[in-house]
């Protein structure tokens, strides 16, 4: 196993692993779809994660999740070996995920929505001898959610009838009632118009600074503009790391990614 | 829907959802109607009120968790058998045969939830397809117990309290059946609008990212599933109460497809979609099988193809 050149910067910064993954390995058949993945995300950091389309970065967040089950390797969350834990387990111990198609409750509005994630994470979801209405604090806090991402005016539209950008909104939103230590975003932009794109990473940057972020994304003005540190994965494997001077920089990076995206 | 909400709080909101329409209030007090309009169909009455329980019950499942049962005729007879067995046995007391039949049939769906919450879609209508013929032969099978293909015979039932006999004309089993629904419906309505009923509204609507909110849907699932297996054993419990008989049909295939086509009819997901569904099925076939007694199902199916085809959603569907 090699040592990663940043492990040595994040050492001297000093800031704990809010999550690593050691040695994470999958493949599908003879398809490998991550090989020997080592990462490690210090608490409050804001990584990106960049590749070519097919390089494995969904399969590194379902991994990560607990949706899909490696063949090989560790995902440790603050330190805790959680690899065996199923997904939901994952989400209470504080590791949050959107999803780059959006995956909402189509039929609920986002306050329904929004007020289940919340309830569930309070633990009081599975009550039914009082009425949702009754539960104030559960309600207020995902009004709060909301309104942090100006949702607060469309809550009360069905989910299917949102426009896109806000349902992308909605998917962070419904992350977010989590109350995430690390939060994964999956191409949290991904399908809004370019010029309304902003808005959604906005929202991102607003977020607390004590959450860590993972997210992957293609537009590499977002990336270099919200990163402090970049992730490149090509072909299941981490192709280099480091900061976005750092990774611009890279003749390598420009040829695998940078230069494939003009054609693509 | 979203009309006039801008100056209510979310939780003024919520609220509302759960405030009683005055339609819910017309329903509850024209099902008091057959009393005077109908006092010969009391007893037809009586087993439409049995058989929107069952619906109700099925709603739960199908309608707010969105899984399909085929075979939620299983815990309907379970405690038919049980009501009626504790009546054959001695104990003839109305209200402690309902409590041991939904106690009974809640602990088989209990058991059965395991199951039920691994599986989704397809497998999940053959495992409840097979577990429903299972119950079916285990009945049939059991002669000395049940009394097979000839019922089971010998139910003998108290008064109600001590006080209110089952009469022929059927005006106790009509008040009787017409109490217990309108009970269980009141917690059902509860249950539905409760943070528990939106999660099964957010397991029916998204399976997938149940989990990613931290959600454990199986969990769900078979606490949902019990509650309806209790529900429906309440129902079987109350006909074999009211009509002193536990046939072999009340656990049979047919049943549970009747009650999916009566929620389908009515509205799956709506509350009152089986009980609706129940009153224009039930009463469909009283008429149906007085014209044809042979071929009534032949007008059932016709009934069907035709309201599903200009109503998909069912007749509260919208």
């Amino acid at each position: 196993m090699s040592t990663p050149a940043h492990d040595a910067e994040d050492a001297i910064a000093g800031s704990a692993i809010a999550l690593a993954t050691r040695g994470l390995s999958k493949s599908f058949g003879s398809l490998s779809v991550a090989r020997n993945i080592e990462i490690n995300l210090p608490a409050g950091a804001r990584y990106a994660l960049i590749g070519p389309n097919g390089a494995g970065k969904t399969t590194l967040i379902n991994l990560m999740t607990g949706m899909l089950a490696p063949n090989a390797g560790q995902i440790l969350l603050g330190g805790e070996d959680i690899t065996a834990l199923g997904p939901q387990e994952r989400v209470r111990r504080g590791l949050a995920r959107t999803f780059q198609i959006n995956t909402l409750f189509a039929g609920l509005n986002a306050l329904e929505a929004v007020t289940l994630a919340v309830a569930e994470r309070r633990g009081v979801a599975g009550r039914f001898w009082r009425g949702v209405g009754s539960h104030s604090e559960t309600i207020d806090e995902a009004y709060e959610i909301l309104s942090k991402l100006r949702l607060g005016d469309s809550c009360y539209q069905i989910t299917r009838e949102l426009p896109y950008g806000r349902q992308r909104l909605l998917e962070i939103a419904l992350a977010l009632a989590t109350r995430p230590k690390v939060l994964l975003l999956d191409e949290p932009a991904a399908g809004v118009p370019q010029e309304e794109s902003g808005e959604v990473f906005e929202a991102v940057a607003g977020l607390s600074d004590n959450l860590t972020l993972l997210f992957i994304e293609h537009d590499m003005h977002v990336v270099f503009r919200f990163a402090s540190h970049i992730i490149v994965l090509v072909s299941g494997a981490i192709f280099t790391e480091g900061p976005p001077a750092k990774i611009a920089a890279d003749p390598g990076v420009r040829e695998v990614y940078l230069g494939k995206r003009k054609h693509g | 829907m979203a009309l006039a909400t801008a100056t209510m709080t979310p939780q003024g909101y919520l609220q509302a959802q759960s405030r009683w329409h005055p339609l819910e209030i017309v329903f509850w007090l024209a099902t008091l109607l057959p009393f005077m309009l109908f006092p010969d169909y009391l007893s037809l009455a009586s087993q439409i009120a049995i058989t929107a329980l069952f619906a109700l019950s099925l709603d739960i499942i199908l309608g707010y968790a969105g899984l399909v049962s085929l075979g939620h005729a299983a815990f309907f007879g379970i405690g038919a058998y049980t009501a009626g067995l504790i009546s054959k046995f001695g104990w003839g007391e109305p209200l402690t045969g309902l409590v041991l039949a939904a106690a009974a049939a809640g602990l088989v769906g209990f058991a059965v939830s395991f199951i039920i919450a691994r599986f989704r879609h397809f497998t999940l209508i053959m495992i409840t397809l097979g577990l429903g013929l299972l119950a079916f032969e285990a009945a049939n099978r059991a002669h000395w117990l049940t009394g097979g293909s000839d019922g089971l015979q010998g139910i003998s039932m108290w008064p109600v309290f001590g006080l209110f006999k089952f009469d022929l004309y059927g005006y106790t089993a009509y008040t009787y059946s017409l109490i217990v629904l309108f009970i269980v419906f009141l917690g059902t309505r509860r249950l539905i609008n409760s943070p528990f009923g939106l999660a099964l509204r957010g397991i029916r609507e998204n399976w997938v990212r149940m989990p990613a909110i931290g959600a454990d849907s199986r969990a769900h699932i078979r606490k949902a599933f019990t509650i309806a297996a209790a529900i429906a054993g309440l129902a079987g419990a109350v006909l074999a109460q009211t009509t002193e008989n536990v046939s072999l049909e009340s656990i049979s295939f047919q049943r549970s497809a009747d009650v999916l086509v009566m929620l389908v009819l009515g509205g799956a997901g709506r509350l009152y979609g089986g009980l609706i569904g129940a009153v224009i099925f039930m009463v469909a076939r009283d008429q149906f099988s007085g014209i044809a007694p042979q071929y009534w199902y032949f007008w059932i199916g016709v009934l069907l193809v035709t309201f599903v085809m200009i109503l998909p959603n069912g007749i509260l569907g919208g």
